[in-house]
């Protein structure tokens, strides 16, 4: 009976007791939901348009970030740095689609999706070949990024909102509008969803398939490397971060692997829930819960809803 | 010139469907299990017993395991660091309670615990599949690996953390614990090896292995045909979780002599899941070719450097290892997307032509 009480009733009793504390960690969550949201959206970029499940998005985040920082420790302006992160992003796509994805074409999922391990591998290794293991501070000033924290009186006691946050929050809505209007709007969007919705189909109106996919790994690298910027400037820029990219996946499944809402929708909900749930119900557990409760969250929602959220349905046939 | 199967003729149905048809291979197998039964415990030093054939031989058993659920049965899964956890956990708490029975039971009946957490987190797999069931089983990786931190119950309320190895015997022989020797541990893991892979050499060849890959090829197929889904789905799971909590306990009892949660980190799983696509899914032998290139290759990777004399900085070295490893797991999957096992089989095709090419 206690224990009922504590699990269905007390947590709920705390929220209304202090209102600016729940408030306060909607907010954390909701960043951190922003951020997972960002990486599963290079996922679902990649899913789309060439059927590979990219384990390397996490590590494409550490390498974007790592490279910017990286060519500013050696004397690069901030900004060029950027741009040149940017070409550096390109050229990783180009050589993806050269190197692993051409000569893999056709082959199983599972082949492919074991291809971007090899991918991981060799970035981390790259990446620490050329800019070493220890963690970087990301140059958040250089890139007129805010910093400081803004307080609000309210709601019987004090919230506060890091002004970084606010910025994430912005620049990845941003983002997501930019990549709607991407693909409604133009010409090279247009070929994406039609890639995405059948290759063969695509191929036979003369869509080259080569070129999407260079675009989607771009595209993808993009959105890695403002993930990286962002998540790189609340916390540090290091290998542990791909670890954290790893929350992405039941993100993933929850919002549908082939959905863009369904992964910004499944991002917050994930952070959201995953944060009220450590802060509400992990002392009950002995704490760390945020390693797994996402999954759980991810893994009873599955039961109920195969293809997740916003995912395609799943027909079969014989 | 030797590999010739002229003149063997096949008499009967059991002939034809036998595991090794041709001789040589009866042969070869026979001399391979002879020099690994006989010869190298005797002749082996600590160094290649310890670190090279003991850890490979677990390795193999871990590939077996996953291959039997991801290789046969078609279903990914990312949580076999986990489940090896559960197996040593298993373990330790069985040779706990009853420190008289011999520990090479307790650490094949660890199996069991695995088994049967594996058929827990295996449920979700008739409602789902491919990479979102890839994912579900993420989440028994990381709720496990919790446990395994923060239930200090599972290793004895040890201040360390980890699980520490009590010293079991055999007829007055050290089978764990560090008086152990290395070629006493060497005959012990060999052993179970062996004894668990003509398990699953004949599970695979038989009724359930037909109904696991049935099911691989077309689920919708396989129910159509009357093989229950579930009890089949949920049967790869435990059997596949089994192999892999005797893979964990052996590690740990008989390898490591200690460990700490993050040996079964996820890290492990993916691990295991290169030698198993590496190797060849879908085939035994695959595992053990996996398990010996993704094991041994870094091992020589460390070596090179130092053979050709560069005086490279070892921090170094293992970046280079990550970058040489994730090329070649490209490079093998582009040259034979189906394993090692394809590439052996191959060669014993052009060797029974030979010198002709077909």
């Amino acid at each position: 009976m206690h224990l009922l009480y504590q699990i269905f009733v007390d947590p709920f009793v705390q929220m209304g007791a202090a209102p600016d504390l729940l408030a306060q960690t909607l907010w954390d969550g909701l960043v951190a939901g922003v951020l997972y949201a960002l990486i599963a959206l290079g996922f679902v970029l990649i899913f789309k348009a060439s059927g590979v499940f990219n384990f390397a998005q996490g590590i494409m985040v550490v390498f974007a970030a790592l490279t910017l920082v990286g060519l500013h420790e050696h004397g690069v302006p901030a900004f060029l740095a950027l741009g040149l992160t940017i070409v550096v992003m390109f050229v990783l796509a180009f050589g993806v689609e050269r190197l692993m994805l051409r000569p893999l074409v056709n082959q199983s999922d599972v082949i492919l999706f074991m291809a971007t391990f090899g991918l991981t591998y060799i970035l981390i290794g790259l990446g620490q070949l050329i800019f070493g293991g220890n963690p970087k501070v990301m140059i958040a000033n250089e890139l007129y990024l805010p910093s400081g924290e803004m307080r609000f009186k309210g709601l019987g006691g004090f919230v506060s909102f890091q002004k970084i946050d606010i910025a994430a929050v912005i620049i990845a809505s941003l983002m997501v509008a930019v990549l709607a209007v991407f693909f409604q709007r133009t010409r090279i969007g247009r070929a994406l969803r039609a890639v995405a919705d059948s290759h063969q189909a695509a191929l036979s109106v003369g869509i080259s398939l080569e070129q999407i996919w260079v675009i989607v790994w771009f595209a993808a690298g993009v959105v890695a490397l403002t993930t990286g910027i962002m998540w790189g400037a609340r916390s540090e820029v290091s290998f542990s971060l791909q670890i954290i990219a790893l929350k992405a996946l039941p993100v993933l499944i929850l919002g549908g692997l082939t959905s863009i809402p369904g992964a910004i929708v499944g991002g917050l909900i994930i952070g959201i829930g995953e944060k009220l749930g450590e802060f509400y119900w992990g002392p009950l557990l002995g704490g760390g819960i945020e390693t797994w409760f996402a999954y759980v969250i991810a893994l009873g929602f599955l039961v109920f809803r195969p293809q997740g959220l916003f995912g395609e349905k799943i027909i079969e046939r014989i | 010139m030797l590999y010739r199967e002229v003149g063997q003729y096949k008499t009967s149905y059991a002939a034809d469907m036998a595991v090794f048809p041709i001789l040589q291979d009866r042969i070869g197998i026979g001399v391979i299990l002879l020099v690994a039964f006989v010869v190298i415990p005797l002749t082996g030093n600590d160094f290649l017993l310890n670190a090279v054939l003991i850890p490979f031989l677990i390795f193999s058993l871990a590939a077996i395991g996953l291959n039997l659920l991801t290789g046969y049965t078609g279903l990914l899964s990312l949580g076999t660091g986990a489940f090896m956890g559960v197996g040593a956990y298993a373990c330790l708490k069985l040779t706990t309670y009853f420190p008289q029975v011999n520990i090479i039971v307790w650490i094949l009946a660890s199996g069991f615990f695995s088994a049967a957490v594996g058929v827990l987190f295996g449920l979700p797999s008739l409602r789902i599949k491919g990479f979102y069931l890839a994912v579900a089983t993420l989440a028994a990786q990381f709720f496990l690996e919790w446990c395994f931190i923060r239930i200090p119950w599972l290793y004895n309320y040890a201040i360390s953390g980890a699980i520490e190895v009590p010293k079991r015997t055999l007829a007055g022989i050290a089978l764990t614990g560090p008086t152990a020797t290395a070629s006493t541990r060497y005959v012990v893991v060999l052993g179970i090896v062996v004894l668990l892979t003509w398990v699953a050499s004949n599970l695979v060849h038989g009724r359930i292995g037909r109904m696991w890959m049935a099911v691989r090829d077309m689920d919708l197929a396989a129910e159509l045909v009357g093989i229950r889904l579930l009890p089949t789905k949920l049967l790869a799971f435990a059997v596949s979780s089994f192999y892999c909590g005797v893979a964990g306990a052996m590690m740990v009892f008989l390898w490591y002599g200690g460990a700490e949660a993050n040996v079964f980190a996820i890290d492990q799983s993916f691990l295991i899941l290169f030698m198993v696509i590496i190797g060849g899914l879908g085939t035994l032998i695959g595992s053990f070719f996996g398990a010996a290139l993704i094991y041994i290759l870094p091992i020589v990777l460390r070596w090179v450097p130092e053979a050709f004399g560069l005086p490279l900085h070892p921090a170094t070295v293992e970046h280079l290892q990550f970058l040489i490893l994730g090329v070649l797991i490209i490079v093998f999957l582009v040259v034979e997307p189906s394993g090692l096992a394809r590439l052996w089989q191959i060669g014993k095709q052009k060797l029974r032509v030979w010198p002709f090419p077909y």
